[in-house]
C-alpha cells in the first residue's frame, strides 16, 4: 500500500504501478513458484524460489506485522518505523546500510502494508551474504535519535501530502476505507492520519519494533539464482541466532455486523472529472465465509476484468454512459476482504444513472448468474496469469511472501489454479447473492465543487 | 482497460528507458542477430525456461512528428490500433486477445513509436497473427476510436488535477517553446479533437514501415521459427516510412522560474538544464555525475541534502533525458508550499557546487561499482530485456554492448565529471517549474 519508493524521477509514475502490485500479488499466482521452505530453531520461516535466468537474487525479509496491528493514536507507527529502519545500528551508522548496498551494485527498498511490513534488497547473488548480514542486524539492534527521526518525520508528512492530500481521489478513498470499516483497523490509512504522524515519539516507535521484529514473526523469502541447500547454512548463520521472542498476541478490533447501507462524497474543486465506487465488505480466505472467495475471484474477472468484461462492454461500449467501468477484489488480506465496483460517467450522464446502471448488472448475477463459458474463459485467463506470474524475478517472491506474512500458507498460493478451476457458475451466483447486500457497503463519489 | 495516457509518464518512460540502457550483464545473456528470409531484422534473447514469448518493437519517428494542430495523433494511433483489426471487429479482437490472454499494445514517446506483444507459446501463431493485422489492417472503427478519444480528453482533463502533470507540461513548454517537444505526447483538447479517422490511417500508412522499424525478442521461440514469424507478420508493412526530420534544438533554460498557480499543500517543482543526445561522447561521464547528484537510490546528493538531512522532500531525484534533437537533465521534487524556497535553494547550491568542484574520488569509485554491478538486475523480466533489445538499436549501440558498456562507465574519470558537469549544470540557467502554491516565490521574466 505505502511504498518507500527508489528516488528516480519517475517516482510518481511507479508508485501507482508498485501499489497496484501489492494489491494483485497476494492473488496468488499458484502452482507456479514450486518453493522450497524450512523454518530455523527460532521460528523464522525460510521461502526460496528459484530462477537462473542471471546470477542475482532478491532477498526479502517479511514482517507479520502492518499498520492494522497499529494501537489507538498510533497510526501510521508501521510505516514511520519502516522509514526509520534505514536509520543506524549499534553496528552501523544512519545511511550506511543503503550507501553499501549501492556500492555494492544493489538496489533496495521497503513497503509497508495493512497486514505487514517487507524490507528487500536486489543483488549480485555473490553478495547476498553481505545483505543478510545486515537485514539480521537491523532487525534487533536498530538505534534511532531525534535527530534521525524529526527530519523523517517531515518526509512523511510529505510523503503523505503527495500521495494523498495533493490528490482529492485518495482524501475520498481514505474516507471510503473509514465508513466501509466500523470498527477494524483496516479503516485507518497504512500511513496513518497526520495528527498521529506528528505526535508519534521514539518510545513508542521503539516499542513498536521491540514488540514485532522479532524472527519469529519475520519470513524470509530469496528468490533468484539459488537453491536451498546453498541458502540453508547462510540463514542459520545470519538469522538463526536472534533469539525468538514470546509470540505476540495479535489483538486487533472486530468488525460487528453491518446494518447500513453508507454514502460518502467529496466535492473538490480541483476534480475535472467525477468518479463514482461502491465496496462491499466482502469474505477473504481468512475472514468469514471462505467458500465464496474463489467463485468471488472468478467473478471480478467475469464483471471487471478488462474490454471484454460485462461491465466496461455494458457501460462503456454499449450503453455509453460511461468513460471506465471495473471491478476488482481483494481477498488475500488477513481481515475482511472487499469487492469493489468503480465507473466514471460520461459527459452529461449523472451519478444516478450511472449508479443504476451499475446496480442492474449486479442484479443480474444474483438473479440469472453466470455462463459455463464465461466461467471457463475467465478460468483461462487466470490460469494463463499464472504462467506469466513466474516471469519475473521477485514475482514470486512477492506473491509468497505476502501471502504467507498475511497468515496464508503456501499451499494457498500453489493451489491457487485447481481452487480456481473448481469454480462453478452455481457457486458465483450463491457468493454474490450473500455479498452484494447494500447493508454491507459504502458508495463513494467524487465531483467537482458545484459552480465550477 | 483504461487508456489514460499522460505526458508526465511518457516522459519518464524516456527517461528509464535511457537509464535502462546501461544495465546489462555481461556475457549472461546471449543476443543474437536474426535476418529472415525477407530481410526483417530483430535480435534475440532464446529462453526455454517459461512457454512465454515476447516481443518489442519501435518504429522511429514519434509524437514530435505529429502534425501542427494535431498533436497527439501518434498518441490517439498507438489508443486504437488494437480495437479491430481485419475482419475482426473491435469486440472481437479484444476478446480474442482476453481468451487467449495475449497482450498486444502500442506506445508512443516524442521519438518513437513502439509496441509489444506477449503471448503463450500455444497461442504463438495466432499472437503473430493478430500483431500483423494491427499493424497493417488496423479498422479504426467510429466506435472504439470516438471511445478512446473520450477517454484520453478525459486523461487530459484529469491531469489538470495533477500538479506533477501540470508542472511537466509547463517545463517542456517553456524550454522547447515552438519546437515539437514543447507540445504534449497526447495533445491538447482541441488537438485531439481535430484528428479525424484519416489522419489515422495516413499515420500507420506513413510512419510505420521495414525501414524505420526495430524489433526484439526474447522467451520460448527459436530463430528459425522467428524467421518465419517475422515475414508473416511485418513483411507487408511498406519498404519505407515518409521521410522525416527534427530540428535540432538547444534548451531554453534561461534559469527562468514558473509559477503554475494550483491550489494543493504540496506543491511539484519540476527543473532542468541542458543536457546530451545519446551518441555525445561525454553521455557516459554525464550518467555517472547525474547518478552522484541526483540519480542514485538513497545515496545521492540531492537526496542527502532535500530529504535525509532536512526532511523537505519525499522524492527528489535527477535523469538525463537524451532525445534525438536534444537532451535535458531533469529532476523533480514535492515540497510543503511553505518549504518551496528552501528547496529551491538548496538544489540551486548543489548544481553550483557540482559545477565547480565535480566529484570526489569516493564519490566517482562509488557511483561506478554500482552503476557497473546493478548491471545484471536489469534481467528481471521477459519485458525488461525485450525491452533493452529494442532500446539498443534505437539508440544504435550495437549488438556487442552488452560486453562493452561496463568498460564505458569504468573509464569515466574525475576530470570527465568536472567538464560535464560544467557544461550541463549551471544554477544560472537551471529552470525550475512549481505547480502549487508556494510562499515567497513567484515567476520571474
Amino acid at each position: 500500500m505505502t511504498l518507500k519508493l527508489p528516488k528516480r524521477v519517475c517516482g510518481f509514475a511507479l508508485s501507482g504501478a508498485l501499489a497496484a502490485f501489492v494489491l494483485l500479488s497476494g492473488n496468488a499466482f499458484a502452482g507456479v513458484f514450486n518453493p522450497d521452505t524450512i523454518t530455523l530453531s527460532n521460528g523464522m520461516q525460510v521461502v526460496v524460489v528459484e530462477n537462473h535466468r542471471s546470477p542475482v537474487v532478491t532477498h526479502m525479509v517479511w514482517y507479520r506485522v502492518g499498520s492494522a496491528d497499529e494501537g489507538p493514536g498510533e497510526s501510521g507507527i508501521a510505516h514511520f518505523l519502516e522509514h526509520l529502519m534505514f536509520k543506524g545500528t549499534k553496528k552501523r551508522k544512519p545511511g550506511e546500510f543503503s550507501a553499501i548496498v549501492a556500492r555494492n551494485g544493489g538496489q533496495e527498498n521497503a513497503f509497508t502494508s495493512l497486514d505487514y511490513t517487507a524490507y528487500y534488497q536486489t543483488i549480485a547473488v555473490n553478495r547476498l551474504e553481505l545483505v543478510m548480514e545486515m537485514e539480521a542486524d537491523r532487525m534487533t539492534n536498530l538505534v534511532i535519535t531525534d535527530k534521525e527521526v524529526e527530519p523523517e518525520r517531515l518526509v512523511v508528512l510529505e510523503e503523505r501530502r503527495s500521495r494523498t492530500d495533493n490528490n482529492p481521489g485518495a482524501i475520498l478513498s481514505e474516507h471510503l476505507n473509514a465508513a466501509l470499516y466500523l470498527s477494524h483497523p483496516y479503516r485507518n490509512p497504512v500511513i496513518g492520519w497526520e495528527h498521529d504522524i506528528r505526535a508519534l515519539d521514539i518510545k513508542r516507535i521503539l516499542a513498536f519494533y521491540k514488540r514485532w521484529y522479532a524472527p519469529n514473526n519475520a519470513i524470509l523469502v530469496v528468490a533468484g539464482d539459488i537453491t536451498m541447500e546453498k541458502l540453508k547454512p547462510l540463514a542459520e548463520k545470519f538469522y538463526g541466532g536472534i533469539p525468538a521472542q514470546p509470540p505476540v498476541i495479535r489483538n486487533r478490533a472486530k468488525e460487528p455486523p453491518q446494518k447500513a447501507a453508507r454514502r460518502v462524497t467529496l466535492s473538490d474543486k480541483r476534480v475535472r472529472q467525477a468518479a463514482w465506487q461502491r465496496n462491499f465488505m466482502a469474505p477473504s480466505l481468512q475472514w468469514n465465509d471462505k467458500k465464496h472467495v474463489y467463485p468471488l475471484e472468478v467473478l471480478a474477472d467475469i464483471l471487471g476484468g478488462g474490454a471484454s468484461s460485462r461491465l466496461y462492454r455494458r457501460l462503456v461500449i454499449d450503453d455509453k454512459l460511461a468513460i471506465s467501468a471495473g471491478a476488482y477484489y481483494r481477498d488475500d488480506d488477513r481481515g475482511p476482504g472487499r469487492f469493489v465496483f468503480h465507473a466514471s460517467p460520461r459527459g452529461g450522464v449523472s451519478m444516478d444513472k450511472l449508479e443504476k446502471a451499475v446496480e442492474a448488472e449486479i442484479a443480474k448475477v444474483i438473479t440469472e448468474g453466470v455462463s459455463t463459458d464465461e466461467v471457463r474463459r475467465a478460468r483461462e485467463r487466470m490460469q494463463a496469469a499464472a504462467v506469466y506470474a513466474r516471469d519475473s524475478l521477485a514475482g514470486g517472491a512477492r506473491a509468497l511472501g505476502s501471502a504467507l506474512a498475511s497468515g496464508l500458507k503456501i499451499e494457498d498460493v500453489e493451489g491457487w489454479p485447481e481452487r480456481i478451476a473448481a469454480v462453478k457458475p452455481e457457486q458465483i451466483q450463491a457468493a454474490a447473492k450473500v455479498v452484494f447486500d447494500r447493508r454491507r457497503s459504502v458508495t463513494g463519489q467524487l465531483l467537482p465543487e458545484i459552480g465550477e | 482497460m483504461i487508456k489514460f495516457p499522460n505526458r508526465s509518464t511518457l516522459a519518464f518512460i524516456v527517461i528509464a528507458l535511457a537509464a535502462m540502457l546501461f544495465h546489462h550483464p555481461a556475457g549472461a545473456i546471449e543476443v543474437q542477430r536474426i535476418k529472415s528470409p525477407g530481410g526483417i531484422e530483430a535480435w534475440l534473447v532464446e529462453d526455454h525456461t517459461n512457454p512465454i514469448i515476447t516481443l518489442r518493437f519501435a518504429f522511429r519517428g514519434g509524437a514530435a512528428l505529429d502534425p501542427k494542430g494535431k498533436e497527439g495523433l501518434a498518441n490517439l494511433v498507438s489508443s486504437t490500433m488494437d480495437e479491430g483489426a481485419g475482419i475482426l471487429d473491435s469486440k472481437t479482437f479484444q476478446k480474442t486477445l482476453e481468451d487467449k490472454v495475449i497482450t498486444i499494445s502500442f506506445d508512443t514517446g516524442q521519438d518513437n513509436f513502439g509496441g509489444r506483444m506477449q503471448t503463450l507459446v500455444k497461442h504463438r501463431d495466432e499472437a503473430f497473427n493478430l500483431l500483423k493485422l494491427a499493424l497493417t489492417e488496423p479498422r479504426f472503427d467510429a466506435e472504439p476510436v470516438e471511445r478512446i478519444r473520450m477517454q484520453i480528453l478525459v486523461g487530459l482533463r484529469r491531469d489538470e488535477e495533477n500538479p506533477h502533470s501540470l508542472a511537466s507540461r509547463a517545463l517542456y513548454q517553456s524550454l522547447f517553446k515552438d519546437h515539437p517537444y514543447g507540445r504534449p505526447v497526447d495533445g491538447t483538447k482541441e488537438s485531439v479533437k481535430a484528428i479525424t479517422r484519416d489522419d489515422l490511417r495516413a499515420f500507420v500508412a506513413q510512419r510505420l514501415a521495414r525501414n524505420n522499424l526495430v524489433i526484439g525478442v526474447v522467451g520460448d521461440i527459436t530463430s528459425e521459427i522467428l524467421k518465419a514469424k517475422l515475414d508473416e507478420t511485418f513483411l507487408k508493412l511498406p519498404m519505407h516510412a515518409k521521410p522525416w526530420g527534427l530540428p535540432d534544438r538547444r534548451p531554453a533554460a534561461t534559469g527562468r522560474t514558473l509559477v503554475v498557480d494550483k491550489d494543493v499543500p504540496q506543491s511539484a517543482i519540476m527543473f532542468a538544464d541542458v543536457g546530451l543526445k545519446r551518441d555525445h561522447p561525454d553521455f557516459y561521464a554525464a550518467y555517472v555525475m547525474n547518478y552522484i547528484l541526483g540519480g542514485g537510490g538513497f545515496t545521492s546528493r540531492l537526496y542527502s541534502e532535500i530529504r535525509e538531512k532536512r526532511g523537505l522532500a519525499y522524492s527528489v531525484s535527477t535523469g538525463l533525458n537524451p532525445m534525438e534533437a536534444s537532451g535535458l537533465v531533469v529532476g523533480g521534487a514535492g515540497t510543503a508550499n511553505a518549504r518551496v524556497k528552501e528547496t529551491l535553494d538548496v538544489l540551486r547550491n548543489e548544481w553550483r557546487d557540482m559545477a565547480r568542484e565535480g566529484a570526489t574520488e569516493k564519490e566517482l569509485k562509488d557511483a561506478k561499482t554500482y552503476l557497473t554491478g546493478a548491471f545484471p538486475l536489469r534481467f528481471s523480466s521477459s519485458g525488461r530485456i525485450a525491452r533493452m533489445l529494442v532500446g539498443m538499436q534505437v539508440a544504435k549501440l550495437g549488438i556487442d554492448y552488452l560486453e562493452k558498456r561496463n568498460g564505458l562507465i569504468g573509464a569515466v574519470d574525475r576530470d570527465a565529471i568536472s567538464r560535464v558537469a560544467k557544461k550541463l549544470l549551471d544554477p544560472k540557467r537551471l529552470t525550475v517549474v512549481i505547480a502549487g502554491k508556494p510562499k515567497g516565490v513567484t515567476t520571474t521574466p
